[in-house]
């Protein structure tokens, strides 16, 4: 396939149909309703299944319902969505059955705006339903990247029955850039030996979450707890750019990492031995590399578009090894190059003293 | 290398988001990185809408910028916004006809072109980004116009095809009063 | 736990468990109807043949262990999200059987949404509705379809509509919208009226085997335990004080529905 002018909504939602997917829900929001409008004729040309639900409860539920039967199923949102839609999050989780779900975030909280953000980084990070589980969080930084994930999202749901999200941006959705779709691939006929299709010729298959002995829901959590860790132990992405002179390091993901290229290029310009780490997965997070490059540099500035969310996650694996500053935008505010550069002499000086 | 970081920026409606995409699609089909953001949300609604385009040799890294290479407006409040952002030694390439102010800048090149007013002669007010796009194209030599028209041959949507010979003359005669 | 039964060479088996039941003790109080109408919904299924064919949704409420008791594939869903997860399911499983079995909490309070957008698109799935006029499994609170002056956990001194609103009347509502094409409400307080809620339930799933539509069935049911009364007072009182708020009777039935032989 040639590369052409995608948006990143419509790739990602291009992705998806060409990955398999068999079912799409999901509730009209800016700033990702492109994705929706993409597949809402998509789907019905390939005689898939489109459903545009009453709200992000009924489509996080149908999407529960769907993924029940074992087909590959995906809806998308952004914050105010997510928030709605964490009750059948949870269910999900607590059922272990696959499915992704894809946040373009925006500015908040309450309705704020539409505009891009990263905000929404704690909810899909650490708190995204009640009881315990962790997501596998992906975060795109380009419409390749998106385009890329879907397909890898899928992967990791069906491989470990788990939830996926992908944390993108309103940037991100709105984005033209010049990018590959995969191939179209065949949709998958079978369902698995799990799935609620009918007891044909079987003892009745159970899908379910509630388990009223507390020794019993332990037992269920201690099996998820294991999953989490084997996930932990295999599924950790990241990218490095220019980090083996580095001495000083920038972390960001999504689209400010994507601008802290720009900032690298720039410091370096000036003589700054700067390098950047950008996540690929916020959970599992790259926490040991982390551990490592604190080891290395003199110094680390993470930024985002938030008040310092993921800030948390990187002080946690710097562990004091450094000093790890922040520099973040909100409210849907897009941090510039400059900004972002001014910030990193500033470090370059304190740390220099 | 080639670089530019270009804002296309009008009253909804003029065509600044349409020029800016095919810039997008000239870089690509000319083997370049492109990206092309807009300012969305209620704002495109009748206000003003703009985009940020970046064509370039190397992987694109801030897809937004705050101070652009080269600047399009289309209208006198894209002036007033854009014109002190442009880098020193960039460009500024106004629509006269709907902006009646000069910009007092001497360290960035400005080119004045009464875009509105011959688009209205050549047949169609709405073809003035296509002047602006053709003067850019000329001015910077970041793409050639002979990929710009190929592009958009490709892209022009069926209800606008019968413009596409009058659109590429815009083009040509932008290039031409850029030269 | 099951039940073994086993039959003396010289005596003949004259009744027996669906196969679409389990032998499972269910969890029920004494007297609690849902037992009852968990068994004509298990019987409607093997009467037309499709329990390799039906997926069951279980909702929250005192019937949320209702996978335990019938032989089926089932799913649990969260609170009145069952019309959701069924659309999920019935969409990509065209060709299996899909019912929801919910409470009037879960249908009628924190599911109305669901419920009335699922039957408005006309989903190809069937609802079972209890209701007993309160919350059951929570402790004896007021649920939307309490009747006014009732006292419940949460209306100490009944329920005062100018506080709650009124009586939810669900069935009405559902029976509003055009892609419902079968709805009514039965009660199961005597044999008689059992009866008929059996065929209402087995109308409903011909309607979904017929591909003609969204249908309901509601059952006026008892809780003699939050209600604090014996199991035949409770039954009584569905007659004497439920039906006046919530009237027996068939408010949605198409020509096709009708024209459907249940025997």
């Amino acid at each position: 396939m040639a590369k052409e002018l995608l948006k990143g909504n419509v790739a990602f939602a291009e992705a998806a149909v060409r990955n398999g997917l068999q079912a799409y829900f999901g509730y009209p929001i800016t700033p990702q309703s492109e994705a929706l409008e993409h597949l809402s004729g998509r789907m019905l040309e390939l005689d898939r299944v489109f459903l545009q639900a009453e709200s992000e409860v009924a489509a996080i539920n149908m999407v529960y319902g769907a993924a029940c039967s074992g087909v590959r199923v995906m809806t998308s949102t952004s914050g105010p969505g997510f928030s709605l839609m964490t009750e059948g999050l949870s269910y999900i989780a607590g059922s272990e059955i696959p499915a992704v779900v894809i946040n373009m975030m925006r500015g908040g909280p309450g309705l704020g705006n539409i505009q891009p953000s990263q905000a929404d980084y704690f909810l899909m990070v650490k708190t995204a339903g009640h009881g315990d589980f962790h997501p596998i969080v992906l975060a795109p930084s380009s419409v390749q990247e998106i385009i890329d994930m879907v397909g890898l999202a899928f992967e990791l749901a069906e491989k470990y029955r788990t939830l996926v999200y992908i944390a993108g941006d309103g940037a991100i959705g709105q984005m033209m850039e010049s990018a590959e779709l995969p191939p179209m691939q065949e949709v998958r006929q079978e369902r698995p030996a799990w799935a609620t299709t009918g007891a044909q010729g079987r003892e009745p298959n159970l899908i379910n979450s509630l388990y009223l002995g507390a020794k019993a829901l332990e037992e269920v959590n201690l099996r998820l707890q294991k999953k989490l860790a084997e996930i932990k132990a295999h599924e950790i992405r990241w990218q490095e750019y220019e980090t083996e002179d580095a001495d000083l390091l920038l972390v960001a993901y999504g689209t400010v990492g994507r601008i802290c290229t720009s900032v690298m290029r720039e410091a370096r310009k000036q003589g700054l031995k700067v390098g950047l780490l950008r996540p690929q997965t916020l959970w599992p997070f790259p926490e040991e590399r982390i551990h490592e490059l604190a080891g290395q540099v003199r110094g680390m500035l993470v930024t985002e578009m938030s008040a310092g969310q993921m800030l948390e996650d990187v002080e946690r694996s710097a562990a004091g090894k450094c000093p790890v500053k922040f520099y973040g935008r909100m409210g849907g505010v897009v941090p510039m190059v400059d900004e972002i550069l001014a910030e990193v002499q500033k470090l370059d000086e304190e740390v220099s003293r | 290398m080639k670089h530019e970081e270009t804002i296309f920026s009008g009253f909804g409606g003029q065509g600044a988001l349409f020029a800016g995409q095919l810039l997008a699609y000239t870089g690509i089909a000319e083997n370049l990185y492109v990206t092309w953001i807009p300012s969305y949300g209620p704002e495109m609604r009748g206000g003003t809408a703009n985009c940020t385009v970046i064509v370039s040799e190397e992987e694109v890294g801030a897809p937004i910028i705050s101070k652009p290479t080269a600047a399009i407006v289309l209208n006198l409040p894209s002036l007033e916004k854009y014109g002190p952002l442009v880098k020193p030694g960039g460009l500024l390439i106004v629509n006269e006809s709907l902006v009646p102010a000069r910009c007092e800048r001497d360290d960035i090149r400005v080119i004045y072109i009464p875009a509105s007013d011959i688009a209205t002669e050549m047949g169609n007010p709405r073809m003035a980004n296509m002047l602006l796009l053709g003067a850019f194209v000329q001015a910077t030599g970041i793409v050639s116009l002979e990929t710009v028209m190929s592009e958009l041959e490709k892209h022009l949507s069926e209800r606008q095809r019968k413009w596409l010979e009058p659109n590429k003359e815009a083009l040509q005669k932008g290039a031409e009063l850029a030269r | 736990m099951t039940v073994a039964v086993k039959i003396p060479e010289d005596m003949e088996l004259i009744y027996e468990y669906p196969e679409a039941m389990t032998t499972t003790y269910t969890h029920y109080c004494p007297g609690c109807p849902h037992g009852i109408v968990h068994r004509l919904v298990a019987e409607v299924i093997d009467e037309l043949g499709i329990r390799e064919k039906c997926i069951g949704v279980a909702p929250v409420g005192c019937s949320v262990m209702i996978y335990k008791y019938l032989n089926v594939d089932f799913v649990e869903a969260a609170h009145g999200r069952a019309p959701a997860m069924a659309t999920g399911l019935k969409r990509t499983n065209p060709d299996k059987i899909v019912f929801t079995y919910q409470g009037d909490g879960d249908i009628a309070a924190i599911g109305i949404a669901e419920a009335l957008h699922a039957a408005n698109r006309g989903e190809l799935i069937s609802t079972v509705f209890i209701n007993n006029a309160i919350y059951g499994m929570t402790g004896g609170q007021m649920a939307p379809t309490t009747l006014p002056g009732m006292v419940t956990t949460s209306t100490p001194f009944g329920r005062d509509v100018r506080l709650a609103g009124y009586p939810v009347p669900m069935s009405e509502l559902l029976a509003q919208v055009e892609g419902a094409v079968y709805v009514t409400r039965q009660m199961a307080t005597d044999l008689v009226s059992i009866r008929k809620t059996k065929k209402a339930i087995k109308r409903a799933f011909m309607v979904q085997l017929a591909g003609l539509g969204y249908s309901s069935v509601e059952v006026l049911s008892s809780c003699s335990t939050n209600w604090n009364m014996g199991p035949w007072e409770a039954l009584e009182w569905v007659k004497e004080k439920m039906i006046p708020y919530f009237p027996l009777g068939t408010f949605k039935m198409t020509d096709e529905v009708k024209a459907l032989k249940v025997k």
